[in-house]
């Protein structure tokens, strides 16, 4: 028990200190039950014997954001004809201060999110975690992953260099060699009979607003899942699944975001 | 509550008897794609018909349930409960209209949503198909083409569209036949998948002639001389003799050709047509045209069944 004495002057500043962090927090809490979500993802259970490995998902998850930012700030800059569309990254890569370091990292960025997803599709294989009740994570994960290329495909012909222009002509038409309704994929995605400014601006739409929508939601209905289903143990774990973790002491985890509650601890 | 008598228990589930429709299905299919290969007319369709005829059957017994037909399943035998204490015999009618009312939200919901969506989908998808342009491309008067010499002919089909409607086509001369003139004209996109062709052979300068630049309503036209062995393509390495046959790598057939007019003493390219093969050779070829097909599609022998509908071209 506790001897009770008056606070000191330094526990005052203290405390009130802490209510004008909190006040808003506490605002936002009561109106929204946000912060209580927030602490629900970030603190929830995980195996005791995770490791590294299983940053990948996250280190993918960064590259993305990464990749849509610097993609906004390219989209500032960059246009789509194809009279403007070279010069436009000259100007970004030459003139546009910082130009070079954002088209850099976007550029880079892409081929390391690539890699990251093989990365993690790689080890969600090998410690089997696509295995029941994941399976559907699993799918979404390919969808993303399709998606993923599908960027990498849109993006490569912004440029408009010869490089560009070649590799989505010979891309183009590989779709077309699809039997049946390649020949109609191939000119729904040239927008016509040939390439041409139809195709840089289609491609253009489809790499900076379609997909990035759809891979946003995707990875939206990804985390929802990991947050439902749980995180794998490794498969040299010896812990059983779906072992609960014993209940701690309230005050270790107390202290980032005050408790609400009224009359709560000290 | 315990089972009762020699019914099924409860939770087990009613399977199905056992049923030969979908391996007369499986069977059609493949029936059909063998087909594909023997004799796609009559096989194909024998087996397309047992697919569809087994499909049917097999859709039938498979929706006989939602349909509310009776399966055929053993009746399951269990005490009858004791009399419920005053159900009300409306229970069925209780509620028709928050029924009506879903049905309504979900009906007049779906209505205006396919009113919004049609549209947007027909313009996201209609115009790469629809309103294509035809070109036709002025490349100069007949004198620059002397009789027998090949040119590298590179000219914009569209100059308002620029740069990126710019075309490569070998173009010679065959001299005159039945009085009229005769031209090779083979168009540089690689038949395995549209990468530029390179004409195999000296051009210009070494051969000690002149480049000549005509000016036409299709802006300036270059004709550079050349004494090409073949073409050859840069990207996977297919290769072309001078008719556009192909006599090495991967392309699936050999190179397109110009359709072409002599409009006012000038020669005048019109679309292009996909070529199988092609026997003889200047105006003595005969060449084996078909409709203008996408790089790396067959336009002959089995495989051009997967292809069997081309988009709109002109």
């Amino acid at each position: 028990m506790a001897l009770r004495r008056s606070p000191s002057k330094a526990e005052l500043r203290r405390e009130r200190m802490q209510a004008v962090v909190t006040y808003p927090v506490d605002w936002l809490e009561e109106r929204s039950g946000l912060v209580g979500a927030v602490r629900y993802f970030l603190f929830r259970n995980v195996p005791a014997d995770i490791n590294w490995m299983q940053t990948l998902g996250s280190a993918t998850l960064t590259a993305f954001l990464v990749q849509a930012t610097t993609g906004v700030i390219l989209a500032m800059y960059y246009k789509p004809t194809p009279k403007d569309a070279y010069s436009s990254i000259q100007n970004i890569t030459d003139h546009v201060t910082m130009g070079w370091l954002v088209r850099g990292m976007h550029k880079w960025g892409a081929s390391v999110f690539i890699i990251l997803m093989f990365l993690h599709m790689g080890r969600v294989f090998l410690f089997g975690a696509y295995k029941y009740p994941r399976e559907l994570n699993w799918i979404v994960g390919v969808l993303l992953l399709l998606m993923g290329m599908m960027e990498g495909f849109t993006g490569y012909l912004l440029p408009w260099d010869q490089t560009a222009y070649w590799a989505s002509v010979v891309g183009i038409n590989l779709n077309g060699t699809a039997p049946f309704l390649g020949p109609w994929l191939a000119q729904f995605l040239r927008g016509g009979q040939e390439i041409g400014a139809d195709t840089l601006t289609r491609f253009y739409s489809i790499h900076m607003l379609v997909l990035p929508g759809a891979i946003m939601a995707l990875i939206g209905l990804h985390l929802y899942l990991v947050i439902r289903l749980g995180v794998t143990s490794p498969p040299w774990s010896k812990e059983a699944a779906g072992t609960e973790r014993a209940e701690e002491p309230s005050t270790l985890r107390k202290g980032l975001i005050h408790s609400a509650e009224p009359g709560g601890s000290e | 509550m315990e089972p009762s008598g020699n019914g099924p228990a409860d939770n087990e589930p009613h399977v199905p008897s056992p049923t030969l429709w979908p391996a007369g299905f499986a069977v059609g299919i493949a029936v059909s794609l063998v087909g594909l290969i023997v004799d796609p007319l009559v096989i194909s369709s024998i087996g397309g018909a047992i697919a569809i005829v087994f499909g049917f059957l097999w859709a039938r017994d498979a929706t006989a349930e939602l349909r509310g037909h009776a399966v055929a399943v053993e009746p399951e035998t269990r005490e009858r409960a004791a009399a419920a204490p005053a159900a009300p015999a409306a229970t069925a009618e209780r509620f028709p209209r928050s029924r009506f009312l879903e049905g309504a939200t979900l009906g007049l919901g779906g209505v205006i949503g396919g009113l919004v969506t049609l549209p947007v989908a027909g313009f996201a998808l209609l115009p790469p198909f629809l309103g294509q342009k035809r070109h036709e491309t002025d490349l100069g008067p007949l004198t620059d083409f002397p009789e027998g010499k090949w040119f590298i002919a590179t000219f914009m089909t569209d100059p308002k569209e620029g740069e990126v409607s710019r075309r490569t086509a070998f173009v010679r001369n065959n001299g005159i036949v039945q009085n009229v003139p005769s031209f090779t004209i083979i168009s540089n996109r690689c038949a395995h998948l549209g990468c530029p062709v390179q004409a195999n052979g000296p051009t210009g300068a070494i051969l000690g002639e002149k480049n000549v630049l005509e000016h036409t309503v299709n802006g300036p036209i270059l004709l550079r001389p050349v004494v090409p062995a073949g073409f050859g393509c840069p990207c996977h390495g297919g290769q072309y003799d001078t008719e556009g046959n192909r006599t090495a790598g991967p392309p699936v057939r050999a190179l397109d050709r110009y359709s072409f007019e002599i409009k006012n003493g000038h020669v005048v390219l019109l679309s292009t047509y996909s070529v199988s093969h092609v026997d003889g050779t200047g105006a003595q070829a005969k060449i084996f045209k078909y409709k203008q097909a996408g790089p790396g599609e067959h336009v002959d022998g089995p495989e051009q069944w997967f292809y069997p509908l081309q988009p709109p071209h002109h």
